[in-house]
This record gives structure tokens, sequence and C-alpha cells, in this order.
């Protein structure tokens, strides 16, 4: 049968390595698609839509781990289920045993061909018996949550506006949007741009009071006044002090379910 | 923007107080002057024994109590003050005091268990009254000077102790943050690649990472090598780099030739050179540019590691650059004290410059 794959790896020789690899241990195996960052890796997993994408860790614009997330969220209702994600990485002390316990499986660089031929046969046999979209779900939560290091708790935003600085409180805040490489700050009134990456500010908050319900969002959870079901697992959040609504993604989903 | 280096305070040698060696010294002090007693006198030695302990404990006391109370007097009047020692201002003091309190009270005591009657200093003619305040203060001074001289020198001992420990840390530090992992296997994996498709340019990649792993395990012991093998250095490192990144990472080394014999401390840019592409240049798409720069001006050495990259003004506060950089600001430290400046700011254009200031 025909297995389809993507490989994402920002430096060229070893992807090159890669494939050719594959193409030896894996001959009916096609890679429809390859990246050489986090963002082209997103965009081509949607439009290629491979059963297996072998992701490195590290990349510039996206990390592996932020992209297989992002991959997750976008993933298309009518696309099937989930691609296995196969993390590459030289080196991460903190990450292995979660990539073993949650990714369909792990390489090392430099990846040996013995490694990589018991990694076909493990990926093989998980497309055999496809888990639920759940089970890859719940593995990819865990592993963003491991990789995030705590950080000291911030007390308010610093945002700018013109030439001065307004210090913005968090329980002000009524939730936060990614855009590009800044944040906006969303209270009842108006909203600030702080310059700073999500990722960046997520570890410095409470987690039990701001949820990140989206990749690219993050909810203050009292400023919540429900939550509400969508036929493709994901949900709408109604919030109490402004009129838009907040999608939260599959991936974010089950923090809503005991509500 | 400039800040000047000041040295991290050492912890003060603390050792636990010396309350043993003092007892034993005392009775050492108290057998010899027993023993001298006799020798002067020629008699009745186990007498003399007993009153050159009824009189050394005393004074032994006493002249460590008034120390002690001297030494929170001083904490109280100067708190910021955390010297162990009060000083032979103090000192001094508190030795003629503590003697002819302790002599005093000693003779009394030996008095009352002998039975005998003794005059007190100020009972005694003048000559005599002297001559025996003389005795008693020499062999007080003594037996301070004694005591001081044993504590000082173990003071010392302790703080070598410390001072080598704190050294082999860091030179450990240095080592396992010189021979980073991520880059040591990716570098592995591509000459893994390498060997069977370019045989030739395996063995290039090879040379210059067996130099790099010979400079970084060097640099952990040497103190300081020439700028030009700093230059040498990078430039291998960067090799290998560009070797990963390819167009995405392009290098320019400005060391300008009279420069090249000046001393630094083994690899110091290393770190920054790190920072700036694991944090500037890495995450960015497009690459950028490094720029690794030497220049003097009036006595002073300016080292500057610029990237055109994601231009952090607070790259401090990323995961992993606080450590490289302590470690800068640690070494430069040690080896330039406050003579040293060390900087990181955002480029006007984008991008971020470290800059290094010392003297040369």
């Amino acid at each position: 049968m025909r297995t389809t794959a993507l490989i994402a790896e920002d430096e060229l020789l070893l992807a090159e390595n890669l494939r050719a690899e594959l193409a030896t241990a894996w001959p009916t195996l096609e890679i429809t698609a390859q990246a050489g960052n986090g963002t082209a890796a997103v965009e081509l997993a949607l439009q290629h839509r491979p059963q297996v994408c072998f992701l490195d860790i590290r990349m510039p614009g996206m990390t592996g781990l932020e992209a297989a997330q992002a991959i997750s969220e976008d993933w298309p209702e009518d696309a099937g289920a989930l691609p296995l994600f196969v993390f590459v990485t030289a080196y991460d002390q903190y990450a292995l045993q979660a990539f073993d316990a949650a990714a369909a499986d792990y390489l090392l660089k430099p990846v040996t061909s013995e490694r990589l031929a018991r990694s076909i046969a493990r990926i093989q046999s998980r497309l055999l018996q496809p888990a639920a979209g759940d089970a890859t779900l719940a593995s990819l939560r865990q592993l963003l949550t491991q990789v995030v290091a705590p950080a000291p708790r911030l007390r308010h935003l610093q945002a700018a506006v013109g030439d001065a600085i307004e210090l913005v409180p968090l329980d002000d805040i009524i939730y936060l949007e990614a855009a590009d490489k800044y944040v906006r700050a969303v209270t009842a009134e108006r909203d600030f741009w702080v310059r700073a990456s999500l990722r960046e500010l997520l570890p410095q908050l409470d987690p039990e009071r701001f949820w990140q319900v989206h990749r690219s969002t993050v909810v203050h959870i009292d400023a919540v006044a429900r939550a509400q079901r969508q036929d493709n697992g994901t949900m709408l959040l109604q919030l109490r002090q402004r009129p838009e609504k907040l999608t939260v993604s599959r991936v974010h989903a089950h923090r809503f379910k005991a509500l | 923007m400039l800040r000047p280096m000041t040295p991290a305070p050492s912890p003060p040698a603390a050792p636990g107080h010396p309350y043993r060696t003092q007892a034993v010294g005392t009775v050492v002090i108290c057998v010899l002057v027993g023993f001298v007693l006799y020798v002067m006198r020629g008699r009745g030695f186990w007498v003399g024994m007993l009153y050159a302990f009824a009189i050394g404990l005393p004074i032994s006391t006493s002249i460590s109590v008034l120390m002690h109370l001297a030494e929170r007097l001083l904490r109280r009047l100067r708190p910021e003050d955390s010297r162990e020692w009060i000083g032979w201002g103090w000192m001094l003091p508190c030795v003629l005091t503590g003697s002819l309190i302790g002599y005093s009270v000693g003779l009394l005591l030996g008095d009352w268990l002998t039975g005998q009657h003794s005059q007190q200093l100020w009972q005694q003619p003048s000559g005599a009254a002297a001559l025996t305040a003389a005795f008693v203060l020499m062999i007080s001074v003594l037996g301070t000077l004694y005591f001081f001289s044993h504590f000082t020198l173990q003071a010392v001992r302790l703080a070598q102790a410390d001072a080598q420990r704190q050294a082999a840390e860091a030179r450990l530090a240095l080592l396992q943050s010189q021979l980073e992992p991520h880059m040591l296997f990716n570098t592995l994996a591509h000459l893994r690649v390498l060997i069977k498709l370019k045989p030739d340019e395996a063995q290039g990649m090879l040379d210059r990472l067996i130099d790099y792993l010979r400079a970084t395990l060097q640099a952990s012991r040497a103190i300081e090598h020439p700028l030009a093998d700093e230059f040498e250095r990078l430039s291998d490192y960067l090799a290998l780099m560009q070797l990963r990144m390819g167009e995405r990472l392009r290098v320019k080394l400005d060391l300008p030739a009279e420069l090249a014999g000046i001393a630094i401390p083994p690899l110091l840019l290393q770190p920054l050179v790190e920072n700036a592409i694991k944090h500037g240049l890495e995450p960015h798409v497009d690459g950028g540019e490094l720029r690794v720069t030497a220049a003097r001006q009036g006595g002073r050495l300016t080292l500057e590691v610029a990237d055109s990259g994601a231009g952090l003004a607070h790259a401090t506060d990323l995961p992993g650059t606080g450590f490289g950089l302590a470690q800068v600001r640690e070494r430069l430290a040690q080896r330039y004290g406050d003579k040293a400046c060390f900087d990181l700011r955002p480029q006007p254009g984008g991008g971020s410059v470290a800059s290094i200031e010392i003297p040369a």
C-alpha cells in the first residue's frame, strides 16, 4: 500500500539523506513534500495531507512541536486521520522521554540505518491500526506542556502606546492574540500591542487563569461566559465583556469538557 | 549603557568557632608558664602549676569575652562591615584589660584553692607590680599572637580550598557550555552523510571539528591565548555552522593585524557567537549576517559580536541565553575585575550587538 510522507528539516543535506535512506528502507513510501522551515512545513502538510510527518525539532520560523500543533489544529475534517508525527532531533535533554511516550516515534541525529528500520516498522504498524484522533491530540498536548520551561510570573504587560509604555494589569486582560511579532492584548475597553511573542509570554502567565485555547489565542478564563461545542470538535467561547467569539482548537478543547 | 564589572563577592571564609583550639592552646600556655615559674623560683612545682592555671584560664576567658563584646559592638556600629576579625586597634585594649582582670580574679582563685595569701598588683611595691604586670601582659600578648596567626592561617587555607573548588567548577561549566550537544550531534549527522557523498569535504569538516574540540578542551585549562587564535577557533566553529546553515549564515570576521597578539581568556567570544546564531539568526527563515570585530582605542580593546537577526532587545530574558552571558560576565570579572565592561543591546537596523571592552 502506498504511504505518503512529509520531511521538514532546515538542513538540506540531512533532509536529502533522510529521503535517500527512506527510499532504500521503505520503497513504497512516497515523500510528497519537503520543507526547510516550520512555517512551510505547516502549509505543505495542509496542502498535501501526508500520512506521516518527519519533523525536525529546531527549525527556523516554527519549531517541529509548534508545527505539529498547527497542523493538528488546522487539519481539515474531511482529510481523515491526523498524520503520524515523527520528531527528529540532535539532542534534547528535556523531551526525549515525552517523545517516547507521546509521539509516533522520535529519531536522534545522526540517524543510524538500524534505528531508522525500527522506526519504520513502528510507523507501519501504527498505520495499520489508526489511532483515534484524540490519542494523537493527547500526545501533542503532553509534549507541548513538557517543553515549556517555567519562568517568573508577570504582574502586568508593557504595551507601547505612542512614545510611552503603558502598564496593563493582567487582571484587565480578556484575551491575548498572537499577531506576527506582536501580541494583541484585549481589554474590555481597548487593545494594546505588546512587543513579544505568545511563546515568550505564555510561561510567564498563571496557567490556572490564562488558558491557551488555540496556538494563537490565550484567554483569561474569568472573562469567559460560555463555551459551545461545534461539530468538528472545536468550541466557541462567548465572552462577558466583548462581542467577538473565540475558537478553541481541538488540541485544547479537552479543558472545557468538565465545565 | 556600558556597565563596569564588579567581581562577584566571595563568601567570607567562616571557620567554625575555634573553642577547642583555644582551650588546648590555653592549657599548653598555662603548662609552659608553670614550668617557667618553677625554673625561676625553684620551689613548689605543683603550687606554681596550680597558680599558672588559676590565672591563665581566667585571662584567656576574659580576653575572649571582651573580644566577643567588641565584635558585637562593632557589628552594631558598622553592620555593613562583614570582616571576621575586629582588628588590632580593638584587640589590644581587650588583651590589656582582659589580662589584668583575669590576673586579679585568678590570684584570688589560686589563694582560695591553696589557702595562701598573695598580694594583688595594687598592693605590691610599684617595681614588683610593674614586673608582674609586664610578665602577665607579655604572656597574654604572645598567646594572642599565637592564636591570631593560627586562625588566620586556617582562614587562608579555607579560602584557598574554596577558590580551588570554584575554579574547578568554573572550568567544568565552561567545558559543558562549549561542548554544546546540539551543535556536536548535528555536525556529526552531517559528517555521517558527507563521508559517503563527498569524502574530501567530510575530511575538511572533520579537521575543523578536531581543531574546535581540541581548542574547547584546552580552553578549560589555559588562562589566555592570543586574539588571532580566538578568531581562528571562531572561524572553525562558524565553518561548521555554515556547512549546516548554508546561505543562511553569512560571516564577517575582522581582526586588524596589529591586534592579533593581544592575549584574552580563551573562547571568551564563543558563547556570544553561539547566542547570536541561536537567537538572532537560526530562528530567521532567511538567516542573516554575523560580524565579529576587534578595535583598539586609547588603551581599550573593544570586541563586538553583531547579528542582523531577530533583534531582541530583551535577549537576556530568553531561555538559554542567561547562562552563556552570565558566564562571559563572570570570566571578565575574574580576569579584569571592574576594568571590563560587557553590554548587549539591540541594533537600530535590527539584530543585536554584544560588546566587550577590556584594557589592552
